[in-house]
């Protein structure tokens, strides 16, 4: 497990499973014209590099901070939605 | 539903509770719509409260308000990789019977503040997120649509108080897509520790409280600070960076993290505690003039989805609060006056905002952003020069101290050039003035 995912699995979520809240438009466009600074600037590591040089996208310890949203609107790649309503992220601190 | 009502606020921060309670209070039909399970749920912050802003909208709230301590110490360190230097101020002051300012935890302290907001009078709806505002055919916002069944709200006005994303705001049109280089991201942790120990290891009494600012390296040479704040039973770490740095590569948001929590000035403070929470959250950067229109017909728009944050000075919930509570005092002189809240109406909010400390602030430092932007060199070139003068001043080596002035001195003017230290100096006069 990567320190990051010890990091998520303190925190509460309630899950909207098949449902995510993020998708990648056009997953080809991340292969070839992006540096895929999401890979590195998502604080939950949601975005992975693929094997395929893509990048795969998991919703499931987003903390809906925005970040990859705003990174990614010069190729405006992303569909970006807050997960239903009570869904996702649930700080018991904050 | 299609009950009516007088206003709708979107978002149960401080603005958005600030807003709806002021309205409530003064007899107003108020729905407030949270998107989370409960207030707090998707809210994050350091966190500090300063008393001011809420004491003007609940004076008593220190009666019941959940608060943790009372600052009564700031620290600003500036790091390099293995020392710090710090400019501490401690004053017995900050123990007034009423403190200026206190730690919280913003999912307890979001909590209790909408329960005012329910006391007062206002309907709180949790588990709903406002997709759109419902407009009229001239434009005018005359609701919203939720994402529950039959979803569509109908209200006079309409407190756009949904946090530095704000969607509603971007997507109506109030306002850009946030900026990477004015927008920045902070991760932070939550570590459990008993009290005693808190207030053994910072050196501080039953509900004291110390509040820490980092610079310097820590940062990698992105635009961005650290911090740790002292709750009861636990202390809140985090560092923030642009956004636009983040983007650049280097390290990761919670690589950054461990590594200030690594430091070996920081690493002794966190010893033996629990970590129970990760959270990462974004804040508007870009000050004065970055801070969109923030009203129109039917709408107006408070706290962070406004980009109201003074930075410099890490203010920003109480900025939320203050404009939350001038923009429904607006709202209610305007139903008194039996005026509608169109535009023309709600430009007092605008005026009101601009005689406050709020944009007062911001416009002070509106060219920190930039100087900042143009001098990412400040963050590390100067912590370390720093920190190598006082270790080459204070070491007791045989060295007469003539000779390791003049060390201190060459190192300056060779890592900056004695036009590029004059240089940096005016800039940095000019940004604060």
């Amino acid at each position: 497990m990567s320190k990051v995912e010890e990091k998520l699995f303190q925190n509460r979520y309630l899950l909207d499973e098949g449902n995510p809240h993020i998708r990648i438009k056009n997953p080809d466009f991340c292969k070839s014209s992006c540096a895929q600074p999401c890979t590195f600037c998502c604080p939950a590591a949601c975005y992975v590099k693929n094997e395929d040089g893509g990048v795969d996208l998991t919703t499931d310890g987003c903390l809906e901070c925005g970040t990859c949203r705003i990174i990614c609107q010069e190729h405006n790649n992303l569909e970006w939605e807050y997960p239903r309503g009570g869904f996702g992220i649930s700080f018991k601190f904050g | 539903m299609t009950e009516r009502f007088d206003a709708i606020v979107v978002g149960a921060g401080p603005a958005g509770s600030a807003a709806a309670y002021v309205m409530a209070k003064a007899g107003l039909n108020v729905l407030q719509l949270e998107r989370g399970e409960y207030p707090g749920a998707k809210n994050v912050q350091g966190a500090i409260l300063y008393s001011d802003a809420l004491e003007k909208i609940i004076p008593d709230f220190r009666e019941d308000a959940p608060l943790e301590r009372h600052i009564v110490e700031q620290r600003v360190w500036m790091l390099t990789d293995k020392s710090h230097i710090g400019f501490d101020h401690r004053s017995d002051e900050f123990n007034d019977p009423k403190p200026d300012r206190y730690s919280i935890i913003r999912v307890q302290f979001d909590k209790w503040f909408a329960g005012k907001v329910k006391e007062a009078g206002a309907l709180l709806i949790c588990d709903t997120v406002v997709k759109s505002l419902l407009k009229d055919a001239n434009g005018k916002v005359i609701g919203v649509k939720t994402d529950r069944e039959g979803g569509d709200i109908y209200a006079d006005v309409v407190v756009l108080a949904d946090g530095v994303n704000s969607l509603l705001a971007r997507d109506a049109g109030f306002r850009k897509e946030l900026d990477g280089d004015n927008t920045a991201l902070v991760a932070k942790e939550m570590h459990f520790l008993r009290p005693e120990v808190i207030q053994n290891r910072f050196n501080i009494g039953e509900k004291e409280g110390v509040a820490f600012e980092l610079v310097g390296t820590l940062t990698r040479g992105k635009i961005g600070m650290g911090f740790i704040y002292t709750n009861a039973e636990s202390v809140s770490i985090g560092i923030g960076c642009m956004v636009g740095d983040f983007a650049k590569g280097g390290l990761t948001p919670y690589g950054l993290l461990d590594e200030l929590k690594a430091h070996p000035s920081i690493k002794p403070l966190l010893a033996g505690s629990e970590m129970k929470e990760y959270t990462a959250h974004l804040i508007p950067e870009g000050g004065y003039k970055a801070v969109p229109k923030t009203f129109g017909d039917g709408w107006v728009m408070v706290g962070d989805a406004a980009g109201l944050v003074n930075s410099i000075h890490r203010e920003g919930s109480n900025m939320a609060m203050t404009s939350g509570q001038l923009a429904a005092e607006t709202v209610i002189a305007l139903k008194k006056e039996g005026k509608p809240c169109n535009a023309q109406n709600l430009a007092r909010f605008k005026t009101a905002l601009d005689d406050s400390y709020v944009i007062k602030d911001l416009k002070k430092y509106q060219g920190m952003p930039g100087f900042l932007h143009g001098n990412r060199h400040v963050f590390t070139v100067y912590p370390e020069l720093m920190s190598q003068a006082m270790s080459t001043m204070l070491r007791v080596d045989g060295v007469d101290k003539k000779t390791k002035e003049k060390q201190v001195t060459k190192a300056f003017r060779q890592r900056r050039g004695l036009l590029g230290l004059v240089g940096d100096a005016i800039k940095f006069a000019r940004a604060f003035r």
